[in-house]
């Protein structure tokens, strides 16, 4: 037991007087002041797991990398390879590759038409081919320099080390890539805002409408009863049961429509991002109505008395006075939807994201991928570069959610500000 | 819509009458013909109004046609499984192995490695998240919640996968330094089952926290009063008076550790494994579905209908869970004022 009751006072019934009291005073305070600072504690760890968490992505996102050359571009010409012209450049190229392998490019497209930047990029993919060899983490690039210096040298003799921020232009813009360090996530980025906007489209209507059936409408009858207790167990039903669904319903069952087939459209199966967006607009429906719920509610009954008491209809003040009040905790809701929607990833992985894909979306029939699932793809790959680069996606992804979730809190502190 | 709402009318027409006789009577005039003798006040049936209300119950239906779009998805899948060769519906929930390559499909070693992560993440996030409540409601001064509270919240924010993240590359690191690389596997049960903890820690938190404010504040000044200090009366006072709020957290959040998918997935590993040691890899149902699907597996095949039946008991035992923990809050409230 915990806390101390003094044996006398079971025994007797008698409570201890003079000094005992106070020691036994005395002690129920000190363990008070124990279980304060347990109960502290555990706020705490919970937060500092929020902080090494945030600690351990930006760690890897951020560091030294050791690049290695085959042939040191220093070697080739006694000037920086940027500053020499296209014929030198040739001239380097032809030295350091196959003449077959020169044909062939050749062939491809005559270096005659070749822009300088391009036969550069050619010598730099194929002589001298840079490549990261080994990536350490933010924390160990600040404090112990030196022993990376050391340990490069002796394993990557020929390698430079230089800064590298994973997350940088070149990662926001690039296209997914096999090659980590030139990988991206701009078809992610692309794909998750394509799905994020039509789930929005399907998911925004039909949560105010079932909210407002619901708070507006709905007397105290059986099905209306079942309707609510439905939608609290929706809200509870994990998020790949959602996929599933989706899998068998929106990707299998109405696949000629949700490839577009019917549009004409051939080169895609049902996992599309239109069969992605119903998925996830099931899945924040509950999220959705039970907020908007709560804000239809939190509207007061006078303004309702006031409008019917006009002559309004029941539409005419849902419309004109109910929403429009309501308008801020209903926005709200909706963005915590969206950013739900915006990290889950599991509904996506049963639907069919695609893991590995080079093209933008183009529509709501194309194949996709998402943040989320590239993040998961490049965590489960092998090697600390993948690991460094899921970092960076997650930035990005954080990055996002917390824009969302500012412009929520702005969003309801300027309806506050304009409605009063 | 009693006689409260008649009267007003009938003061109006009263006074109009008594000071702006020639203008009522003016405009009074159109209806009054139009009606012949007196004006209609009863209320029309409206068209459009009651096509909008048809159009919102509509919205309203679309939760109830996903539920029967889940159960119909799932039982029908499912079925489709247990009447093929060599699944019945006992073998699917007694058998101790499960390889699809050879036919076995025991679900055994898939739930007991979630039941596995759902318990250590228990153990991290119960007594976590409620010490952290009764420290929010009780202990917390204004200023401290305001601070505290939308942080811990910060943490319920974080996409799942990003946990996963987490769990791989930082917790199954530590967890090998203390253990040894050879005790701890690069996949593992308990890796998984913390930061699943983490993870659920807020929402224990604040589903907690909600129950323990709803006790009124006259209990805890009955309390002082006797000369109580803030710990007795947090235990013997508070908690209990919330405890059905309390437990009721706990099942969603149970509930919660058992459909949580990212985390598993990326951590605890990739293959059933029927195993009782938290260091070694095994996985759960959900990873399994994420994996199998996640893969090519063609429509159709045995192992794509397995993959509902496994979800078939997902969502039975979260089903179960939830509803367990609504009967709960609404059997055992305490119930004041």
């Amino acid at each position: 037991m915990i806390l101390p009751t003094p044996p006398e006072a079971r025994s007797t019934g008698q409570l201890p007087e003079g000094a005992a009291a106070q020691r036994f005073v005395a002690g129920r305070q000190m363990i008070g002041r124990v279980w304060h600072s347990t109960f502290l504690t555990a706020l705490l760890i919970g937060i500092l797991a929020l902080a090494t968490l945030l600690t351990t992505v930006v760690n890897d996102a951020f560091g030294y990398v050791a690049v290695q050359a085959k042939v040191d571009p220093a070697t080739l010409s006694d000037r920086p390879l940027e500053q020499l012209t296209k014929d030198e450049l040739i001239t380097i190229l032809q030295a350091n590759i196959s003449r077959g392998l020169y044909r062939r490019f050749d062939r491809d497209k005559p270096f005659s038409e070749r822009t300088q930047q391009e036969v550069l990029a050619l010598i730099q993919e194929r002589v001298t081919a840079v490549e990261i060899v080994r990536a350490f983490g933010l924390w160990e690039s600040l404090t112990q320099r030196a022993t990376i210096d050391a340990e490069v040298q002796r394993e990557f003799p020929g390698a430079k080390l230089e800064f590298r921020s994973w997350l940088n232009g070149r990662f926001i813009t690039n296209p997914m890539a096999s090659a980590a360090a030139d990988s991206g996530v701009r078809n992610a980025i692309l794909g998750s805002l394509w799905m994020i906007a039509l789930t929005m489209l399907f998911a925004f209507p039909i949560g105010i409408g079932a909210a407002v059936y619901l708070e507006e409408y709905a007397t105290k009858n059986r099905l209306n009863n079942l309707i609510e207790t439905n939608i609290n167990n929706l809200a509870g039903v994990p998020s790949i049961i959602y996929g599933m669904l989706g899998l068998a319903i929106f990707v299998r069952g109405i696949e000629y429509y949700t490839s577009g087939a019917f549009l004409g459209i051939s080169d895609t199966n049902g996992r599309t991002i239109i069969s992605a967006s119903l998925t996830m607009a099931l899945l924040i429906l509950p999220l959705l109505i039970i907020n908007a719920r709560e804000a239809i509610r939190a509207v007061p009954q006078s303004l309702r008395q006031a409008s019917y008491g006009l002559g309004a209809t029941k539409w005419q003040t849902v419309w004109h006075h109910v929403l429009p009040n309501a308008m801020p905790g209903i926005l709200t809701g909706t963005i915590l939807g969206m950013s739900r929607a915006m990290g889950e990833t599991a509904p996506l992985i049963v639907v069919g994201a695609s893991t590995f894909i080079v093209t933008d979306p183009t529509g709501p029939f194309s194949k996709f991928t998402a943040l989320p699932i590239q993040i998961y793809n490049w965590t489960q790959q092998p090697g600390e570069q993948f690991r460094d680069v899921a970092a960076a996606a997650i930035l990005v992804l954080l990055i996002l959610l917390l824009t969302l979730n500012t412009s929520a809190i702005l969003l309801r502190n300027y309806y506050r500000r304009s409605s009063s | 819509m009693g006689g409260g709402e008649t009267r007003p009318p009938i003061v109006v027409v009263w006074r109009l009458e008594q000071s702006m006789e020639p203008s009522v009577a003016s405009r009074a005039q159109p209806a009054a013909t139009d009606s012949g003798g007196g004006l209609d006040l009863r209320s029309r049936p409206r068209l459009g109004e009651g096509i909008i209300q048809a159009l919102l119950w509509m919205c309203a239906a679309v939760s109830i046609l996903t539920t029967i779009g889940i159960v119909y998805v799932l039982v029908h899948e499912a079925w489709a499984f247990f009447s093929a060769d060599g699944a019945s519906i006992g073998a699917f929930l007694t058998g101790t192995t499960w390889a699809p390559q050879i036919g076995a499909f025991g679900i055994l070693p898939l739930l007991n490695a979630t039941i596995g992560t759902s318990l250590v993440a228990m153990l991290v996030a119960l007594p976590l998240g409620l010490g952290a409540s009764i420290f929010l409601s009780e202990y917390a001064s204004p200023r401290a919640r305001a601070v505290l509270k939308p942080l811990l919240e910060i943490l319920a924010g974080v996409p799942t996968v990003v946990y996963g993240y987490f769990a791989l590359i930082f917790v199954t690191p530590r967890l090998q330094e203390l253990f040894g690389k050879d005790v701890v596997q690069v996949y593992n049960v308990a890796s998984a089952g913390l930061v699943m903890g983490i993870m659920i820690l807020p929402l224990v938190a604040s589903m907690s926290e909600d129950a323990l404010n709803a006790v009124p504040q006259s209990l805890r000044q009955a309390s002082y009063g006797l000369g109580a200090t803030r710990l007795e009366t947090a235990l013997r006072v508070v908690v209990p008076a919330a405890l059905s709020g309390i437990i009721a957290a706990f099942i969603v959040a149970v509930s919660r550790a058992v459909g949580e998918t990212m985390i598993v997935a990326l951590a605890a590993g990739a293959g059933p494994n029927l195993s009782f040691n938290p260091f070694e890899a095994a996985e759960t149902m959900t990873g399994h579905i994420a994996r199998i699907s996640g893969g090519d597996v063609s429509y159709g095949s045995i192992q794509y209908d397995s993959i509902f039946a496994i979800g078939l008991t997902l969502f039975v035992m979260t089903l179960l869970l939830n509803i367990g923990s609504g009967l709960i809050v609404r059997r055992f409230r305490e119930v004041y004022e």
